[in-house]
């Protein structure tokens, strides 16, 4: 069972990883959930087949990320993972677009080898932007944003409750799992039928556990949300870190100041 | 089967995140009407256990493979439908954030997709009304096992349907149907069977913990609003075909494959989209003064061609991103410096 194993190092490594502090981290969550989304929304809004743009727009999740302390294997090792649905999907685009779309060096490309292209580096940006911003934040504050942006408290409630209690959860399942191994001999699988017992078994004491969990929180007078670690102030520096990230998306977006500055650059070299 | 951000375009997204908003407020509300004092413990520790028994497999007899259970059906026969919606829309937001599963942006579409289907849709018109209120064990099993194939299928269809409109995948929409409807039929009878398994178990040793074995029968509200969800579903869909076809490619590809509704409008709502779509879907030409090699790509059929692509691997380019890249790692050098300058002092 080494997925249960793993998924609990990974939620771990991020999680530690948000405890950690620097400019970044003390950033309010909402100003960061804000500027990551418009970040997604700046990615994905370009055609299928641009390329050239995307580029320049990894500057969002490099500076987040050196300046947040978050080591560049964690992301990539997380990419790699996630990476099969989009590679299967994206594969058939040369297979199905085979129109010539461009020539270099007497080998002409079909327009779906670029569009896969292109989805690839939207993948890697876009994942590596959400990435970098669980580490940076954390999950509380991410759930405070959420609610002071409006998603329903009772969704935020329980979100909080699910992630506090995914360790507790994965950690029993893995104690079940490891008894049954141990009591199955050279059978490495489950049947379904022992499967059901034993996934039945986890969903009753997941019941009781709640229920305790119920009663010790109304015992300590619960009043239906959670007490904030820090209060959240949206500052001066928050503000800003939106707008410089806002205008630099919107210049990337709508004009072509990278390629002014390139060609700038070149001039005075020669 | 999640949607991941790389593969839809901002206009779905935004309609992914409406409907699963508007959702997850319906429920919220629901909730909070129906149950003086609802149990936030169990939702939460009920979606953690979900995850956690997501990642136990079992051996499927006969094929070599393995299979695990599906989080919506099961959530659904314990905490209810309005509550198991917003526990599946948890677990698929720590999914996005942690695992890379799926994304931020296609968040909306993946709730709608794996939440609203199983728990809107399926439980309450299929599962609940073939149950009864003390079903026996086979009646149990194969109950589980058609629910969760339906309200795969039609996720899966959702999925086909949001990647389509998107237009960013170039895969055709009856292959991909093909692609897709097969193997989740097979996943959906291997979820139903765990499914069933859990559920056959539990029933017997605490049958008060499960939610359809409420003595009240179901009321006929649930089966109105999964109509009326899918009106405004297919609504929804039949009119963004009509409007905001995505490119010109799949236009073609589309008008070739024969299908009636799919006639190019001629109405003012097209050409006002097809007007944004050129807008916002501009590629800047990275060219040298003297480059003269462009390759454009034809499209022939479509309002929203883009102008001339040149694709030469020009310098400026290069050179203009390589700097922006570089200041934008200095930048972040340079915060990490100062910052850990003045944790020090």
């Amino acid at each position: 069972m080494g997925k249960l194993a793993d998924s609990v190092v990974a939620i771990g490594n991020l999680d530690l990883l948000s405890y950690s502090d620097s400019f970044i981290h003390r950033l309010d969550a909402r100003s960061k959930l804000l500027v990551t989304l418009a970040y997604l929304i700046t990615v994905v809004s370009w055609n299928r087949y641009a390329i050239w743009p995307l580029i320049p727009l990894a500057s969002y999740p490099l500076v987040l990320g050196l300046s947040g302390h978050v080591p560049a294997r964690e992301v990539f090792k997380r990419l790699l993972f996630a990476a099969p649905f989009v590679v299967l999907v994206g594969i058939f685009n040369p297979v199905f677009d085979t129109a010539p779309f461009a020539e270099v060096m007497g080998v002409s490309i079909s327009a779906g080898w670029i569009s896969f292209l292109s989805i690839l580096i939207r993948f890697v940006l876009t994942v590596s932007a959400t990435l970098v911003l669980i580490a940076v934040t954390g999950m509380d504050p991410l759930c405070s944003a959420a609610e002071k942006l409006g998603a329903p408290r009772i969704f935020v409630m329980q979100l909080a409750f699910l992630y506090r209690y995914l360790f507790v959860l994965i950690l029993t399942a893995l104690r079940m799992i490891r008894a049954a191994e141990m009591r199955s001999f050279n059978r490495s699988r489950l049947s379904v039928s022992h499967f059901g017992s034993l996934v039945g078994h986890l969903l009753l004491r997941t019941v009781d556990r709640a229920q305790r969990i119920h009663v010790a929180m109304c015992a300590r007078g619960f009043n239906g949300c959670f007490p904030q670690r820090r209060p959240m102030r949206f500052t001066v520096r928050d503000f800003g870190f939106a707008v410089v990230w806002l205008l630099f998306f919107a210049t990337i977006r709508f004009s072509d100041l990278v390629t002014t500055i390139g060609q700038l650059v070149l001039r005075g070299l020669g | 089967m999640h949607m991941a951000d790389a593969l839809i375009s901002p206009v779905v997204g935004a309609g992914g995140w409406a409907a699963t908003l508007g959702l997850a407020g319906y429920s919220a509300r629901i909730i909070k009407k129906k149950i003086e004092e609802p149990n936030i413990a169990l939702m939460g520790v009920g979606a953690a256990f979900v995850f956690a028994a997501q990642m136990i497999n079992f051996s499927i007899p006969g094929t070599g493979s393995s299979g695990h259970l599906g989080g919506g059906l099961i959530l659904a026969a314990l905490l209810g439908p309005h509550a198991a919606y917003l526990a599946m829309a948890s677990i698929l937001t720590i999914q996005a954030l942690f695992f890379a599963d799926g994304g931020l942006l296609s968040l909306g579409c993946n709730v709608f997709n794996l939440a609203f289907f199983p728990c809107f849709l399926a439980y309450p018109l299929l599962f609940r009304r073939l149950t009864g209120g003390t079903p026996s064990r086979a009646r149990l099993s194969w109950v589980s096992v058609v629910t969760a194939v339906v309200g795969l299928q039609l996720g899966a269809m959702a999925v086909v349907i949001e990647t389509q409109l998107s237009g960013i995948s170039a895969l055709p929409l009856r292959e991909f149907l093909l692609l897709m409807l097969p193997i989740h039929l097979a996943i959906g009878v291997v979820e139903g069977l765990a499914t069933a398994a859990v559920l056959m178990f539990v029933h017997q040793a605490r049958p008060d913990v499960l939610h359809f074995t409420e003595a009240k029968p179901p009321s006929s509200k649930p089966l109105i609003f999964g109509l009326l969800g899918c009106a405004v579903l297919v609504g929804a869909v039949v009119s963004w075909f009509a409007s905001g076809q995505p490119d010109g490619l799949e236009w073609s590809m589309e008008k070739t494959s024969g299908s009636a509704e799919l006639e190019s409008p001629d109405t003012a709502v097209y050409s006002t989209a097809a007007d944004v779509q050129k807008k916002v879907s501009f590629l800047p030409d990275y060219k040298l003064p003297n480059n003269d090699e462009t390759v454009t790509v034809e499209n022939e059929n479509t309002a929203s061609s883009w102008p001339a692509v040149d694709v030469g691997t020009s310098l400026s380019g290069i050179v203009g991103i390589a700097l922006t890249l570089l200041l934008a790692g200095l930048i972040g050098l340079g915060i990490r410096r100062r910052s850990s300058v003045q944790n020090q002092s």
